[in-house]
């Protein structure tokens, strides 16, 4: 009989694994940073105090009545900086303000020996502030030409003439509301000096090597002093990608000052006023269509809420305006994007990083304009998507676009959706206090970080003499379950049982210089890492297992932790640790560093033209929704979803990561409710849903009661990780299909083909308003009709005479600090 | 001398000290020090469930049952005498629960910041005595449409009732491998330890009392003894549930010198039948109340379901409820509309108060300092004709915009008494007297309805705020007397 064969479809990747700790969190096990504190003896808190306006000046800061309070130790203010007094890496972030920026900003921080201490300390501190007038909403931003950062521009076509010569033109105003993370875990950062001098702060961060560069330059000193490490995170949703870094700088200061550990660790409300969200997006536009309901052209301007300084704001706006086309094809395109700056927490990465906010122009503007165009929404965007050959307005071609198509006839056929519609329609008939609608959206995301050299990742993987081996990689376990793809991509490429394989928590002195977990890329990139070292290693092993095997190298085949060769006999085979036993015998290194750049991408940022995907996800959601017309609440009754991950690593965590972002994604559409005091109070600027009573995340209540995700089959990517693909952030669009359903199902309480505008988030309040526009009440309240007829309204265009965008991220300074 | 017995409470088996503890620590923060870090905080203010922790509480039938609680609001003393399970206790990476096995291997966890707390309420659930296996399932409960009821109203095939772990929020997973781990639960073992929690089966209150470098808890043996502290100690604050308390003392610095423990006092739980009336005890939980009633009073059926979540409906209390007086609060609405009154009882002696003539401002009422309130009075015979509407953004466990309780005496076609009870359109709740009078007297028909629903959306005086815009609450004023009309009001519904 011949030799070992290794079964194709039984690799350790794309086996439907429980999370790598699922045993660990049901039974409280798993440590999350403020677990530690209790491990951590002699630790002191930290507590904020926190502007009590939009914009003041410092006028006056007085700690001593806070070192008064029994059990306050220190009180940590601008002038205990060694180093650059700032939380970000471009220097508009100062950690200690002297100008309130928003409200609930911290201008210093109290240390006690507990957070009971601390607190009073922090009430106690008097501090004088001189108020400022405060830009609070995008629009007053717009009015007072509040602006911040670059003003891309990106632009393709004769958009002017397309205007001109077009059947239908329409003009609107789209505007949506960000979001607030909601991290189940707020921010925590947990810092000491250890027994080397090693400054080590325990950080919830999903971006470690960026956490480690801040504190070292807040401290002063070179980044090989600072170790960051992230155990797990209690989710991130990019919430803790660059907003990490000042609250871990806060508590390594206080280490090196004190000399004891120092736990920082953020209230909900606390958390919910200080750090950034989802940018709310501001956009006007002009969209043109001919006969058939063929996009023509399109002109918009979108503004986002940047808040005080520009943190991700660049970068967002770049992918926001990367992803107003969606799946659809429109020949003519320019588009501007410029960010405001106004006062309110600086609004940063989540899920989807300005994706979102583009999609949500183009499904908003087909959504209005359908009715007005006397088509069906779903024939309409049908119509309009990609075919082979057709190129994205920035110039890459968009590969595989028949996925799209595929996913979407999928979601029909498999949600028998044309059956649905019909019941629908008779439900409609019947009642007169309810209606159902079901929309189908599409989606196409690019996957990569917009900037080329984000596109890199690193591992660490060691085979111990016994075999065993421990895998360190520089992305962070978040939920994701990052963690447990990595393990199983180590497993399969090694040839060993999965149980052979520990990974070991995410830090900075194992892997350097790494990338945030963020743009979905966690798997890519450190994947590719994680198996460049295994290959390495296994390259070093096969000559040892040839001499003993007594075959060629290539031949060697390993497999469940069985060594042998291919076509020779079955019972001529080792064991792994026999052979890894037998290499350590014959000085053969048995740990590798591994290293991955995503090849192929560029990007000019002051064309906004070039290739920055490696790759286009797809997936197709089709959503029914039932409305009640007192009142405008609705209720989400079935949804179907085809989404694309390419072969999945581990089908159970990304049909995990498809439902969760869904869910997350109609949250932010239908119920999350950021609302800052825009009145002239003396609490102007203040989040007034600032917590968990008053912002309302998605419960039990909102899971569909049918929700069916199916993986797109036939998948495989070339050249990504075993043919896999990024699943975190695209699936969180396929959410437009509850929202454009919700619109659906507002229109049938009116007559035939009315054109509904509805707000975002489509709350019950902003439903009763597009029910009663529907019944014949016009525009809901802060909405702006649309307007028809050729040319349109103009919207501005900034980028005309604006500088071009160069995020400062592109800017590669050297860290300073440094002194050399 | 002052009542008390050693404040200790078993957690996971274990008997602790709770000697020194202060009155504002919460069970948390409690749980937390002590190394027990299984439980988390996400909000510190009951609304995620992060904090749950399965407490043993009397059953009202002799026996005890899990009761899934936010460790977060309860204050760490008043566990004296109790019996707390955390997702510790439950079982070990090497040997899980079978609740904890399920989340585990249907991918009900992901970041698992949640999943402690949510494995603490599904596993009261999964201990519910009375759950039962049923064998249609979630189809049992499909509509007319032949739509599949809300995710949460129907139990599984195996009798769980997802409302048990609604008030826990989950962020990363949208929430369908939890519901499906919850409906592949099987039964408890017969040898499982946990089926009948080991404290003792008596329903009898544990007095005791907690010294803290900052305060004291004290938990009284009976109203006497209560209204004695309150009057020995000014500074002293009442505290039954803990739910409202608790978010003060978390996230407004409020704290107590004195802390009466009221919870447990038998004066305040009793449930009685009279013939002019019900007597409802103020220290009930919704939780017992609604198991009590168990649909009598079809209007108050109406809210405990809609009333937050069922980890705080399992703590909180009617009393508590109407003594913050709080606008938005669900159940003076409803009991406005019941015409219930509230048996306030002090040093004097007992008074009853028309709940319509109690609240006299915003969060402030006739009730003085040195008085509890002891029980609500609801009268008999109840109106024929009752609806609550509340109107929030989430459908389920968010505070009202709006509340409207509707109670409706039709006779003959006549509307014969109208009382409706109205939340969220002023400083406190109130009684929509206009409507009332609108109604009264009048042929009970659509035009009727209209008319008096164009008054109704006019009382109070609403205002614009984050949960809902003025306009929008006064439409839904007159949107709850139309609904009311048309989903069974009309007049072959209430003959049929
Ligand atoms: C997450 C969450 C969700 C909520 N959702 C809702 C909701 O949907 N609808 C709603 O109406 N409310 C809601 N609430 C508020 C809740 O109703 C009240 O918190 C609860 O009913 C108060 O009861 P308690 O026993 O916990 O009061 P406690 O917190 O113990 O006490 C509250 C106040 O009442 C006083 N008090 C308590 N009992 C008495 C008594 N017998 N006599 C005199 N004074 C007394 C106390 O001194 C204290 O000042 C919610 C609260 C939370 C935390
Ligand atoms: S911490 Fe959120 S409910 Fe207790
Ligand atoms: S698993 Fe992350 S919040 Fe539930």
């Amino acid at each position: 009989m011949s030799g070992v064969r290794i079964p194709s479809d039984d690799l350790v990747v794309g086996r439907p694994l429980p999370h790598e700790s699922a045993a660990l969190h049901v039974t409280g096990a798993a440590l999350y940073t403020d677990d530690l504190v209790a491990r951590m003896p002699g630790a002191l808190h930290a507590h904020p105090v926190q502007a009590p306006h939009a914009h003041a000046l410092v006028r006056h800061l007085d700690v001593t009545p806070a070192l008064a309070v029994p059990g306050v130790v220190r009180v940590l203010t601008g002038a205990d900086v060694p180093g650059v007094g700032d939380a970000g890496v471009k220097g508009d972030e100062p950690l200690f303000p002297t100008e309130v920026m928003f409200h609930g900003q911290a201008v210093c921080w109290v240390l006690g020996e507990t957070l009971e201490a601390a607190r009073l300390g922090a009430l106690a501190v008097e501090v004088a502030y001189e108020p400022l007038p405060a830009v609070v909403t995008v629009r007053e931003a717009i009015e007072a030409q509040s602006y911040q950062g670059g003003m891309p521009r990106l632009e393709r076509g004769d958009v002017e003439s397309a205007f001109a010569g077009a059947a239908h033109v329409y003009s609107g105003v789209t505007e949506c509301a960000g979001q607030e993370h909601f991290y189940l875990e707020t921010h925590c950062s947990l810092a000491h000096v250890d027994e080397s001098r090693q400054v080590v702060v325990q950080s919830s961060t999903q971006h470690p090597s960026e956490t480690q560069e801040i504190v070292a330059h807040v401290l002063g000193v070179p980044s090989h002093a600072v170790t960051v490490q992230c155990l797990r995170m209690g989710g991130g949703f990019g919430g803790k990608e660059m907003q990490p870094h000042g609250l871990a700088a806060v508590a390594a200061l206080g280490a090196t000052l004190t000399g004891r550990p120092v736990r920082l660790r953020l209230s909900r409300a606390q958390d919910m006023s200080m750090t950034g969200k989802r940018h709310g997006f501001h956009t006007r536009w002009r969209v043109a269509f001919d006969d058939d309901g063929h996009l023509l052209a399109l002109d918009a301007t979108l503004t986002s809420d940047g808040g005080w300084s520009l943190d991700l704001s660049e970068p967002v706006m770049t992918r926001a305006l990367c992803h107003v086309d969606n799946a659809y094809w429109i020949p003519a395109v320019r588009v501007n994007g410029r960010i405001a700056r106004t006062h309110k927490t600086s609004q940063t990465a989540f899920r989807g990083f300005g994706g979102p906010q583009g999609m949500l122009v183009i499904e908003d503007v087909l959504g209005r304009c359908a009715p007005r165009l006397g088509l069906d929404p779903a024939e309409l965007r049908r119509r309009n998507f990609y075919r082979e050959g057709q190129a994205t307005p920035y110039g890459q071609v968009v590969r595989h676009p028949d996925r799209a198509v595929t996913c979407w006839e999928q979601v029909l056929e498999t949600g028998e959706v044309a059956r649905r519609l019909e019941e629908v329609a008779r439900f409609n008939a019947t009642h007169e206090h309810t209606k159902r609608a079901i929309a189908t959206t599409p989606v196409k995301f690019g996957i990569a970080f917009n900037f080329t050299a984000f596109n890199q990742g690193g591992a660490l993987v060691h085979v111990y003499k016994d075999g065993s081996v421990l895998v360190n990689h520089g992305g962070t376990e978040m939920g994701q379950g990052l963690h447990t793809k990595m393990l199983q991509v180590a497993a399969t490429a090694l040839g060993v049982p999965l149980d052979l394989v520990r990974l070991a928590p995410t830090r900075t002195d194992k892997v350097p210089n790494t990338s945030a977990t963020a743009a979905s890329s966690g798997a890519d990139l450190n994947g590719g890492a994680v198996l460049d070292a295994c290959i390495q290693i296994l390259d070093r092993l096969r000559p040892v297992a040839a001499g003993l095997l007594g075959c060629a190298a290539r031949d060697v085949v390993v497999y469940d932790g069985r060594v042998s060769a291919s076509g020779g006999p079955e019972d001529a085979s080792l064991t792994w640790a026999e052979l890894v036993s037998a290499a350590y015998v014959q000085r053969v290194q048995l740990f590798a560093a591994g290293f991955h750049r995503t090849e192929g991408l560029h990007w000019d940022s002051s064309t906004m033209q070039g290739s920055p995907f490696k790759y286009f996800s797809y997936g197709a959601a089709a959503a029914e929704v039932e409305v009640d017309g007192f009142t405008g609440a609705h209720r989400v009754l079935r949804v179907d979803i085809v989404h694309d991950v390419g072969d999945s690593l581990s089908p159970l965590v990304d049909v995990g990561q498809v439902e969760g972002a869904f869910v997350q994604g109609a949250g932010w559409l239908t119920l999350e409710d950021l609302r800052w005091d825009e009145t002239d109070g003396p609490q102007r600027g203040r989040l007034t849903t600032g917590s968990a009573s008053t912002y309302k995340l998605p419960s039990l209540s909102e899971l569909p009661d049918d929700f069916r995700v199916a993986l797109l089959e036939r998948a495989h990517e070339d050249g990504a990780v075993y043919g896999s693909k990024a699943v975190g952030e695209p699936p969180l669009m396929l959410a437009f299909s509850v929202r454009e359903a919700l619109r659906q199902a507002a229109a049938a309480f009116g007559p035939e083909g009315v054109a509904v505008d509805l707000a975002s988030p489509a709350t019950p309040e902003a439903i009763f308003w597009a029910v009663e526009q529907a019944r014949g009440g016009g525009v809901p309240p802060g909405l702006e009709a649309v307007v028809e007829g050729a040319p349109g309204v103009v919207p501005d265009q900034p980028g005309a005479s604006a500088p071009p965008v160069v995020p400062a991220s592109e800017e590669l300074v050297p860290a300073p600090g440094l002194g050399v | 001398m002052e009542t008390g017995t050693a404040p200790q409470v078993r957690v996971n088996g274990e008997v602790l000290d709770l000697e020194g503890t202060d009155p504002c620590t919460n069970a948390l923060d409690w749980l937390r020090s002590r190394g027990l870090t299984g439980a988390k905080e996400g909000c510190a203010e009951g609304e995620c469930g992060a904090c749950a922790v399965m407490v043993a509480r009397p059953d009202g039938v002799g026996g005890t049952h899990w009761a899934a609680v936010n460790a977060c609001l309860a204050p760490a003393a008043s566990l004296a005498g109790r019996e707390v399970v955390t997702a510790e206790g439950l079982g070990t990476p090497e040997h899980l629960h079978p609740v904890q096995s399920e989340m585990a291997v249907r991918g009900g966890s992901q970041c698992g910041y949640c999943t402690p707390g949510f494995v603490c309420s599904m596993a009261a659930e999964y201990y519910r005595a009375d759950r039962r296996a049923t064998p249609t399932g979630a189809d049992a409960g499909a509509d007319d449409a032949g739509a599949p009821s809300p995710a949460h109203e129907a139990p599984g095939p195996n009798g769980f009732d997802l409302v048990a772990i609604s008030g826990n929020l989950c962020r990363c997973t949208g929430y369908r491998p939890i519901r499906d781990a919850a409906f592949a639960l099987g039964f408890p073992a017969v040898d499982d330890p946990l089926a009948t929690p080991a404290e003792a089966t008596s329903s009898a209150p544990a007095p005791c009392r907690v010294e803290g470098a900052a305060g004291s808890y004290v938990r009284p043996t009976d109203l006497a003894e209560a209204l004695r502290l309150l009057g020995e100690h000014p500074d002293a604050v009442l505290v039954a549930g803990s739910t409202d308390w608790g978010v003060d003392v978390n996230l407004r610095g409020s704290r107590a010198p004195f802390v009466i423990g009221i919870d447990r006092l038998p004066e305040l739980r009793a449930l009685e039948r009279a013939p002019q009336h019900l007597e409802l005890g103020a220290a009930l939980t919704l939780a017992e109340l609604e198991r009590g009633l168990a649909g009598e009073v079809p209007l108050l059926a109406a809210v405990l379901p809609q009333f937050a979540s069922p980890l705080i409906r399992n703590t909180a209390t009617v009393g508590g409820n109407l003594a913050t007086g709080s606008p938005i609060g669900d159940l003076a609405p409803a009991l406005l509309a019941l015409e219930a009154s509230v048996v306030l009882e002090g040093p004097a002696g007992s008074r009853v108060v028309p709940l319509d003539t109690h609240f006299t401002g915003y969060r402030s009422s006739v009730r003085r300092p040195d008085e509890v309130i002891r029980s609500l009075r609801v009268p008999l015979p109840l109106a024929g004709l009752t609806a609550f509407h509340k109107v929030a953004k989430r459908r389920f466990d968010d505070i009202s915009g709006v509340a409207v309780g509707l109670a409706l005496h039709v006779e003959d076609g006549v509307v014969a008494r109208a009382r409706i009870g109205v939340g969220g359109v002023a400083a406190t709740p109130l009684r929509a007297t206009s409507t009332e009078a609108a109604l009264e007297g009048r042929p009970w028909t659509e035009q009727t309805v209209r008319a008096a629903a164009a008054v109704l959306r006019e009382e109070g005086t609403p205002i614009d705020d984050h949960r809902a815009s003025a306009a929008y609450r006064r439409a839904m004023l007159a949107a709850s007397l139309v609904r009311l009309w048309a989903e069974g009001g009309a007049p072959e519904a209430v003959h049929a």
